[in-house]
């Protein structure tokens, strides 16, 4: 957003005024809240946010314009938590809820929503993690393994489905021709810890507690308190996080296997990729190629992004 | 009006959003429904299961999209790709009208996720008519504003809500989706008549109303949606109708969802107001 405005406008005439009017108020909505959820005593510019706030806003009987102004912040900061929380349990397990909360506003501070949708909320935070490791220390790598492991379960979710490449068309072109695209809702992640089991010790007990609430005697059975998940040892782990008939799965891979399917989605042809899998025997890498195949994995090369 | 140019001349009954926690009760059990309306945002994405479902509901039943990002209001640009998007779930639904709200929520690009405010007055009108035109000429469907509940107004407004809703339509020359419930909302939280605004409307421009529940704070009400419709709500309803005709109705119920059957139940509880309506009417 452009920098905020010193004052609202007097008079609406023009698309301008209108945008000034929206920039002004955007700013006061997205800035942090104060600890206690209120909206930021001083505006950008150090004067007492209740006179500014009052310079566009119209108390009534009940809510000063500052107050009114203030429910709305509260809405949007409350609102976005909830999203980041939602698409981020495994992060919020690790963090904890005050070290997940700075996070989640620190970020939120400084890369806003630019979509549409909330289903874009969290695009940036593995970068965000990296930038800001303060935030996350002494466990900055495992939070950002975790943030994109949680990234590609989106991706996973609803990402583009692209038609799948027939067996003929493939076995029909010469190995060292032959170019092959990986789904783009398919994501290959090359991890330092096993993030798939504690992703899923995560859920696993979050059900738990949601099966325990849900259930007809809630009201006089107490909800377990949150188990701590503990936070995963060290080990080299390769994962394809996809779905299959719309459902999301994590498939493990044998290093060789991650790869071949590395070199495939960067563009190499096949003859190349299977050059990168020194090691693994003929008969093996036939079966994994039958199995990404009947998972549907391949379709024409699309140009990818790098994760 | 029952069937009109602003909802594809369609005349629907008493439909209900389409929720997760129902999929499973709706494609098992395939209730006998009127129609659904689906958040638009929900479905545009490129792939996956939300597509499907969404496949799999179009199948059986009449579905009506409603958006919640459009920002007719907003200084911005309409964003094309947004558009683009949009309009492939338009040729997917085949909705005969699609509706978004009267409200901005974003500014140079960022976006605040919420349903804000307008201010009232001529330029604004002017300026969102003219993007809900753009809009329509571009996804080919015919498009109704739905009034937003609101918490704060402006110092710049130079005239009432309903004006400024009459004056956008009439200069978009769009249908209106009357939201009654958020008009009950507003009129406590701004202190005005709600049967004002609902005399003050074009009711010629009425495709479609909404009815949902809303909760009382001590200094403000909060349109929530997450408990059955207020008695005032029904009655303003049942006003309503008598002014604008019967029009395809939609219950919101979007948090602390409870089964099908009491959602579905207290929509159809709609039934005994326009059934007044029809009787009044001549």
């Amino acid at each position: 957003m452009k920098a905020p405005p010193r004052h609202a406008p007097k008079r609406l005439r023009t698309t301008g005024d209108l945008r000034v009017l929206q920039r002004m108020m955007a700013t006061a909505l997205l800035r942090p809240l104060t600890p206690d959820d209120g909206l930021q005593p001083t505006w950008v510019d150090g004067r007492p946010m209740e006179q500014v706030a009052s310079e566009f806003i119209k108390p009534n009987d009940r809510l000063s314009a500052f107050e009114r102004l203030q429910l709305y912040s509260r809405m949007y900061w409350f609102r976005l938590f909830d999203a980041i929380r939602d698409d981020c349990p495994g992060l919020l397990a690790m963090l904890g809820e005050d070290r997940f909360g700075r996070l989640a506003q620190a970020y939120l501070e400084r890369y806003p929503s630019r979509s549409f949708t909330l289903r874009d909320l969290c695009s940036r935070l593995v970068q965000f993690i990296g930038e800001e490791p303060s935030l996350t220390r002494p466990h900055t790598a495992l939070a950002a393994e975790i943030a994109r492991f949680e990234w590609a379960q989106t991706v996973a979710f609803d990402g583009e489905s692209r038609p799948v490449l027939d067996a003929a068309r493939i076995s029909s072109t010469p190995p060292d021709r032959l170019r092959l695209g990986l789904q783009p809702y398919v994501t290959l992640l090359a991890l330092a810890y096993p993030i798939d089991a504690y992703v899923i010790s995560v859920k696993r007990r979050d059900a738990l507690r949601s099966e325990a609430s849900n259930t007809p005697e809630s009201r006089t059975v107490a909800v377990p308190p949150r188990r701590r998940v503990p936070l995963p040892r060290r080990a080299r782990t390769f994962v394809a996080v996809h779905r299959h008939h719309n459902r999301l799965f994590y498939k493990r891979l044998d290093p060789a296997a991650y790869r071949i399917l590395e070199a495939l989605a960067s563009g190499e042809t096949l003859s190349t990729a299977l050059a990168a899998a020194r090691g693994a025997k003929p008969a093996q890498v036939r079966r994994w190629f039958k199995a990404w195949m009947a998972l549907g994995w391949f379709c024409a090369p699309v140009a990818r992004r790098r994760r | 009006m029952p069937a009109n140019r602003f909802n594809g001349h369609c005349d629907y009954g008493i439909g209900i959003g389409l929720r997760v926690p129902h999929y499973s009760h709706i494609l098992s059990k395939k209730p006998v429904v009127d129609w659904f309306e689906i958040i638009s945002e929900n479905f545009m994405v490129d792939g996956g299961r939300p597509l499907q479902l969404l496949d799999e509901i179009l199948e059986q039943y009449r579905v009506v999209q409603h958006g919640v990002s459009m920002y007719f209001g907003s200084a911005d640009k309409p964003d094309r790709a947004h558009l683009r998007r949009l309009k492939n779930l338009v040729k997917r639904t085949k909705t005969p009208w699609l509706s978004d709200h009267l409200c901005w929520g974003s500014v140079d690009g960022t976006y605040t996720h919420d349903l804000l405010p307008m201010p009232y007055t001529f330029a604004a009108a002017r300026r969102t008519a003219e993007k809900i035109r753009q809009i329509r000429d571009f996804l080919e469907v015919p498009i109704c504003v739905e009034n937003v509940s609101s918490y704060a107004e402006y110092h710049v407004s130079e005239m009432t809500e309903w004006e400024f809703l009459a004056e956008v339509v009439e200069l978009a020359d769009c249908g209106i989706l009357l939201d009654v419930n958020n008009i009950y909302v507003s009129s406590k939280n701004h202190g005005f008549n709600p049967y004002d605004y609902v005399n003050g409307v074009p009711h010629d421009r009425v495709g479609q109303m909404h009815i949902a529940g809303h909760t009382k704070f001590e200094k403000y009400i909060l349109d929530t949606h997450d408990h059955p419709v207020l008695d005032p709500v029904w009655k303003l309803y049942a006003h309503a109708t008598k002014r604008c005709g019967v029009s395809a109705t939609l219950l919101e119920w979007d948090d602390k969802i409870p089964s099908f059957d009491e959602v579905h139940n207290e929509a159809l509880k709609a039934n005994d107001f326009i059934d007044g309506a029809k009787k009044a009417t001549p």
